[in-house]
């Protein structure tokens, strides 16, 4: 396990490594996601945006088996797969880097980065190969934030946060990192590090499903955009094809003027 | 990669380390700091008022042994406070197990291996059931084990009957806090722990060098395990020396055979919290429980394991007082002997707040403790007095930790 995911050549970015048809997803009355389809193609960052309320936490919280769902085909790499569990999700190399971050303050980067998953030598902690395999991670992102890898996370910046919770989710040879929002909380030179960051990732071979509210942000690195509109799937197009009153418009209404239907799926089941 | 990979090896002066320290010192990871000053100043205090009544051989060896179960205790509670969480009755859990021990021992001549072993299990059973309580029905600890305090201080008082005592005749427990280790047992003690302190250091080192890692040079090591190595030397020096007021009577010298006993307790804790995955996990349950959740940690098992660590080093701690009176009375535990617990843990450093603390902690604030009542009582204070004292050095502890607390937030999201 010494090999990690910056030393895989980028896969084929024909077929999508992760694809979710006709998803559907109810919370007792209220009927969240209306027939998703999804596509995650590895070596691409796909945005992920839609206004408050349109399913976007429902939907990657099912992507990472945090809640089933109610309908509909999950499948990775090709083939149909069931995910119960956020550790079945892990198994298949899909990680989630949740909005709030979940690091410890208290400990350092590299017990931040091992959380849950430590490696061990004759039972004990393996500190030495596990700080090797932090750095290693890190410098193959070419994060130069970071001074030492043994700083207490509590006192690294916004940015360096996110950093360090981006670099544990590609740690474990993963395929499909999922970023919720990992610019909100930061200023203006923060988040463009963490948007070089996130291209990074794309450019290692993984699939990269990024969640954002900002367009800005979502023209600068996505290849591919997707629009959920009150649990529909109302777009998912190329990055290139659109403009940023399209998407707007896409998020607001559910349709685009001067756009034919492409890609996009009508209304949901 | 980054620039620092293109050299292989990492060698820190002694100049960066010192750098680092002082950084973690300003970023308000304080450490040991408050607690080795303010014992630093403790000491130099009631010598200067008290002289050789206070430093001379019979009084530091006192000092161990008034020291030695608080210092279990805390070591023990530091646990509990490293979740967050609070163990009120570890006082009373001491004295019923220790009165369990009493029991097995005097009235029913078990002899005392299995007396014991019973007793730590009944223990670990008291900290079960408060974990459960705490981690799976989800009342706060805090109520959890007040309920507990007020149970085991009536259970306490059925074990004795009201006003008795339960007597301490075996020999070997006894031992434990009224007799000394022979002084050339306490001399292969001393040596084979400052050998192990440098091989471990030198063996981190070696293992370090090896992987390339950023490594602070040969003679941080050279200086530290000099340091320890002078500590202790003058310690059993000290200890061995002559301290009965009658040689003829009864010669007394040598290291308390307690010493060895919270010294393997204290390697022993430390070891499980740095180096295995449970400990890192109390640290991660302790600084985010929601992100050691999320993580895959158990959190309820983590919560269960440290309260039923901590009631078990309480059985230690309420032997210890035992061997020390001879018996277990209604007292056993009660009074001030959690109150003293939890502030040794705060006094050396460890956080309330959750996340942040040592056993080394226990030790070191017991060891404040203990000199500010030996040394108050020695210079004819009143009780009254002790209590305001130590009140006060557990208030300032705790401001310590506070402000600490502040400057790491602060210095922390630029």
């Amino acid at each position: 396990m010494t090999a990690t995911e910056t030393e895989r050549p980028a896969a084929d970015t024909g077929t999508p490594v992760l694809s979710l048809r006709g998803i559907e997803k109810s919370f007792g009355a209220v009927h969240v996601l209306r027939g998703v389809d999804l596509d995650i193609y590895s070596g691409k960052v796909t945005a992920l945006v839609g206004d408050n309320g349109a399913g976007k936490s429902t939907l990657i919280k099912g992507i990472a088996g945090i809640h089933g769902f109610d309908a509909g085909d999950y499948s990775f790499e090709g083939q149909p797969v069931t995910v119960h569990s956020p550790r079945d999700a892990n198994a298949l190399g899909i990680e989630v880097v949740y909005q709030d971050l979940a690091l410890c303050d208290n400990l350092d980067v590299v017990h931040n980065m091992f959380l849950g998953r430590e490696m061990l030598k004759a039972r004990l902690l393996d500190e030495s190969t596990m700080e090797q395999r932090a750095r290693t991670t890190l410098d193959g992102l070419s994060v130069r934030t970071l001074q030492s890898v043994r700083t207490p996370v509590a006192a690294l910046s916004g940015g360096q946060r996110q950093t360090v919770a981006i670099a544990r989710a590609v740690l474990w040879n993963s395929k499909v990192v999922i970023l919720d929002e990992p610019t909100a909380a930061l200023g203006v030179a923060q988040t463009e590090q963490v948007l070089a960051l996130v291209r990074r990732l794309a450019d290692h071979g993984l699939g990269v499903l990024l969640i954002s509210h900002n367009l800005n942000d979502v023209f600068e690195v996505a290849d591919e955009i997707a629009v959920l509109y009150l649990g529909t799937m109302v777009a998912q197009v190329e990055a290139g094809e659109v403009n940023n009153s399209q998407v707007v418009e896409l998020i607001t209404t559910g349709q685009a003027t001067g756009r034919s239907a492409g890609t996009s799926k009508g209304e949901g089941a | 990669m980054t620039t620092t990979d293109e050299q292989p090896m990492r060698q820190q002066s002694i100049g960066d380390a010192f750098g680092d320290y002082l950084t973690r010192l300003r970023g308000g990871d304080v450490g040991a700091l408050p607690a080795m000053a303010g014992l630093v100043a403790l000491v130099l205090v009631f010598t200067a008022l008290s002289g050789s009544t206070f430093t001379n051989a019979f009084n530091f060896s006192n000092l161990i042994l008034q020291g030695s179960a608080i210092a279990v205790f805390a070591m023990g509670l530091v646990f509990v406070l490293l979740l967050g969480e609070i163990d009120l009755s570890a006082g009373y859990t001491g004295g019923v197990t220790a009165g369990v021990l009493g029991i097995l021992m005097t009235r029913h001549a078990w002899p005392w291996v299995p007396a014991l072993v019973v007793a730590l299990l009944c223990g670990t059973l008291i900290g079960l059931s408060i974990g459960l309580l705490v981690a799976r029905l989800g009342i706060p600890s805090f109520v959890v084990t007040l309920s507990y305090f007020l149970g085991l201080q009536g259970l306490l008082l059925l074990e004795t009957g009201a006003g008795g005592t339960i007597a301490y005749r075996n020999n070997e427990i006894l031992a434990i806090m009224n007799n000394n280790m022979p002084v050339w047992l306490g001399w292969v003690f001393a040596l084979v722990t400052i050998v192990a302190y440098a091989a471990l250091g030198f063996a981190r080192r070696v293992t370090r060098v090896r992987a390339g890692l950023a490594t602070p040079t040969i003679l941080v090591w050279v200086a530290k395990t000099a340091a320890f190595a002078i500590v202790i030397v003058a310690a059993t020096a000290y200890l061995s020396k002559e301290r009965s007021r009658n040689v003829f009577l009864a010669s007394l010298k040598g290291i308390p055979i307690v010493v060895p006993i919270v010294g393997a307790l204290l390697v022993f804790l430390t070891f499980l919290l740095t180096r295995t995955a449970w400990g890192r996990h109390v640290y991660a349950v302790g600084g985010n429980a929601e992100a050691a959740r999320r993580a895959g940690i158990s959190v309820a098992w983590v919560r269960i394991s440290c309260f039923m660590m901590c009631s078990t080093l309480a059985t230690v701690g309420g032997v210890l007082l035992a061997s020390r009176t001879n018996s277990v009375n209604p007292q056993t535990g009660g009074a001030e002997t959690l109150l003293y617990g939890v502030g040794a843990a705060v006094i050396g450093g460890t956080s309330l707040f959750g996340g942040k603390g040592r056993p080394l902690d226990g030790l070191l604030g017991a060891s404040v403790i203990a000199v500010i009542i030996n040394g108050m009582t020695l210079q004819g204070q009143s009780q009254g007095r002790v209590y305001i004292i130590t009140g006060a050095v557990l208030l300032l502890a705790a401001s310590v930790d506070a402000i600490s607390r502040r400057r790491a937030s602060a210095s922390g999201r630029v």
